[in-house]
Order: C-alpha cells, then structure tokens, then sequence
C-alpha cells in the first residue's frame, strides 16, 4: 500500500460521520436566521466549501514551491491534485453562492460585489492551470512551469482575499472576523463543524486520487521492469501527471 | 446595493426549501460525480493490471519453454 493509502479508510470514516454531524446540526439544531430565514442554510455548505477551495489554491502553491525546491517529482504531483480538488471546490462554490444569491437578491449574480467577482477571478486564474500543463510535452517543465504558475497564484490567493476585506462598497455581510464575528454560539459551532466536514473530504479526496495516481505509476514501473520499456505505452499528451 | 437587499425579504419556507435542497443536492452531486470518475480510473488500473499479470505469465511459460528444449 502506498503512503496515501495508509489511513484513508479511518479517514474516510470520519470524514462521513463529520458532515453527517454537520448536517444534522444544520437541519436540526442551528436556529433560524432572523433576516434570511431557512436559506440561510445555504451558508453552511457555501461558506466551507468557499474557504476550503481558497486554502487548496494556497496548498497548491505550497507544495508547488516544494518542487521547485527539491525537484522532486511527487511534489508536482501533490500540488496538481491539490489545485484540481480545489477547482472542484470552487466550482461548488460558485454553484451554491449563485443559488444563495438568487434566493436572497433575487440575481444569480452581482457583478458589482467584489466577494463573488474577486472570487471568480481566483477561479479563472487557477482554471488556466490546466491548459498551461497541457500545452508543456516535456514533463519537466511542465512540472516547473506549472509549479511555478502555482506558487504565484498561489500568493495571489491571500492577497486577494485581504484586498476584498479591504473594499468599502460590498453587499457580502461579514458574519466572520479575526474579533469572532456576529455568530450566535449555535451558528458557529454548525458553521466550524460544516467547515471541519468540507476540510477532512478535501483531505479525503486528495489522498484518494494520489492513492489512486500513485498506484498507476506503479503498475506502470512494475510493467518496465517486468517486460521492459518497450512493453509500456508512452503517456499521451496530458495535463496530468499520470 | 442596499436595493437589493431592501427588496429581498426572508423567503417563507415553501419557497427557500427548493433552493436549499438545491445547494446541498449541487454539493452532494459534485461529490458522487468525483467517485464515479474516480471509480472508472480504478476499474482501468485494475484492467492494466489483470493485463500484467497475464504478460508477466506468458513470459514466464515462454521462458520455461525455452528451458525444456535440448541444446543443439
């Protein structure tokens, strides 16, 4: 078993038994919001996986700057996972934000609130990742030019997000702060517990996928070794690493 | 920006549930289309290496065969 295997079932267990608690606290025992009511809900969900997709984007760029440091391969293959699981994230992001949004403005979306456009643009910026890789053939650099890519937008992230803290003119209402917010104990707790949740199945599904990345490049080593390098197919052109 | 808000009242129940139900339903979508995807990659990993297995075999009896024939 590959290091990313070990420990996935226990944590994939607490993974479940964690958003199953969150979303019984949600449903059950976080109280209504009094000025949006049961959409409110939305928050739980949105917020997280929000947060978790910006934390993804930094980890990327983390272990982007590892590779660039050691040039060791497997970081590059980290940082890809962790950038395309954050995609997924964000993308649930900007589903479940539109739907909040519909519910609560009555639009999908606001061009003018620079919470949901700074956060669009996050997502574009990282959605040209994978061009960028696809467009390399030589796997060293496009493992260098994509780490590279990584750790700069990587640093855009944190940024950003204190540029939007930052903006006066904002329709976001700000329940989270440094000084703890305007969450009444209930909320918040939901809210850390809905946000423990989303973090262990980002976690989950990164150790799942390099499991699963790590297991075929060692059928694939297995195969050269075994029959040669003539009995292994060469890579078609990919953005992945494997 | 106040308008919009002004203008948007808490939603009675009956209306905010579907889009609730919406966002959670997004989410667990998101998630179930990932193992599926997930699901088929392994399906192929195990294929190659059904596809090893028999290689590594066959090469083995081709070599046992070679073994057996008498030197000229």
């Amino acid at each position: 078993m590959s290091i990313y295997g070990r420990g996935l079932r226990g944590l994939a267990l607490t993974t479940v038994a964690t958003i199953t608690v969150a979303f019984t606290l949600v449903f059950f025992y976080a109280p209504l919001d009094a000025d949006q009511g049961f959409v409110q809900k939305i928050f739980y969900v949105h917020v997280p996986l929000a947060i978790t997709a910006l934390c993804g984007f930094v980890f990327g760029g983390v272990l982007g700057a590892m590779y660039l440091r050691t040039g060791e391969r497997k970081w590059d293959i980290r940082s890809y996972v962790a950038i395309h699981m954050a995609l997924i994230f964000g993308v649930g992001t900007l589903i479940t934000g539109a739907i909040w949004a519909k519910a609560s403005w009555g639009h999908w979306w606001i061009w003018s609130d620079p919470t949901l456009t700074s956060f669009l643009i996050v997502m574009l910026l990282f959605a040209t990742y994978q061009p960028l890789r696809f467009s390399i053939e030589d796997p060293e650099r496009q493992a260098r030019y994509a780490s590279v890519f990584a750790v700069v937008a990587g640093a855009f992230v944190p940024l950003n997000f204190i540029a939007v803290r930052a903006a006066q003119a904002y329709v976001h209402p700000r329940v989270l702060t440094l000084a703890g917010g305007n969450l009444p104990g209930s909320m918040r707790l939901t809210f850390l517990v809905s946000l423990i949740g989303i973090a262990l199945l980002y976690s989950t599904l990164w150790k799942y996928e390099m499991a699963a990345k790590s297991t075929r490049m060692r059928v694939r080593a297995l195969r050269r070794t075994l029959l040669g390098d003539d009995a292994v197919a060469p890579l078609k052109r990919s953005a992945a690493p494997l | 920006m106040s308008l919009v808000f002004g203008v948007a009242p808490a939603l009675p129940l009956h209306t905010a549930g579907k889009y609730v139900a919406a966002a959670y339903i997004v989410f667990l979508a998101l998630v179930l289309v990932y193992v599926a995807i997930m699901a088929t990659r392994l399906s192929r990993t195990e294929r190659d290496l059904a596809e090893l297995q028999r290689d590594v075999a066959l090469r083995r009896e081709e070599e046992a065969d070679r073994d057996r024939e008498p030197v000229a």
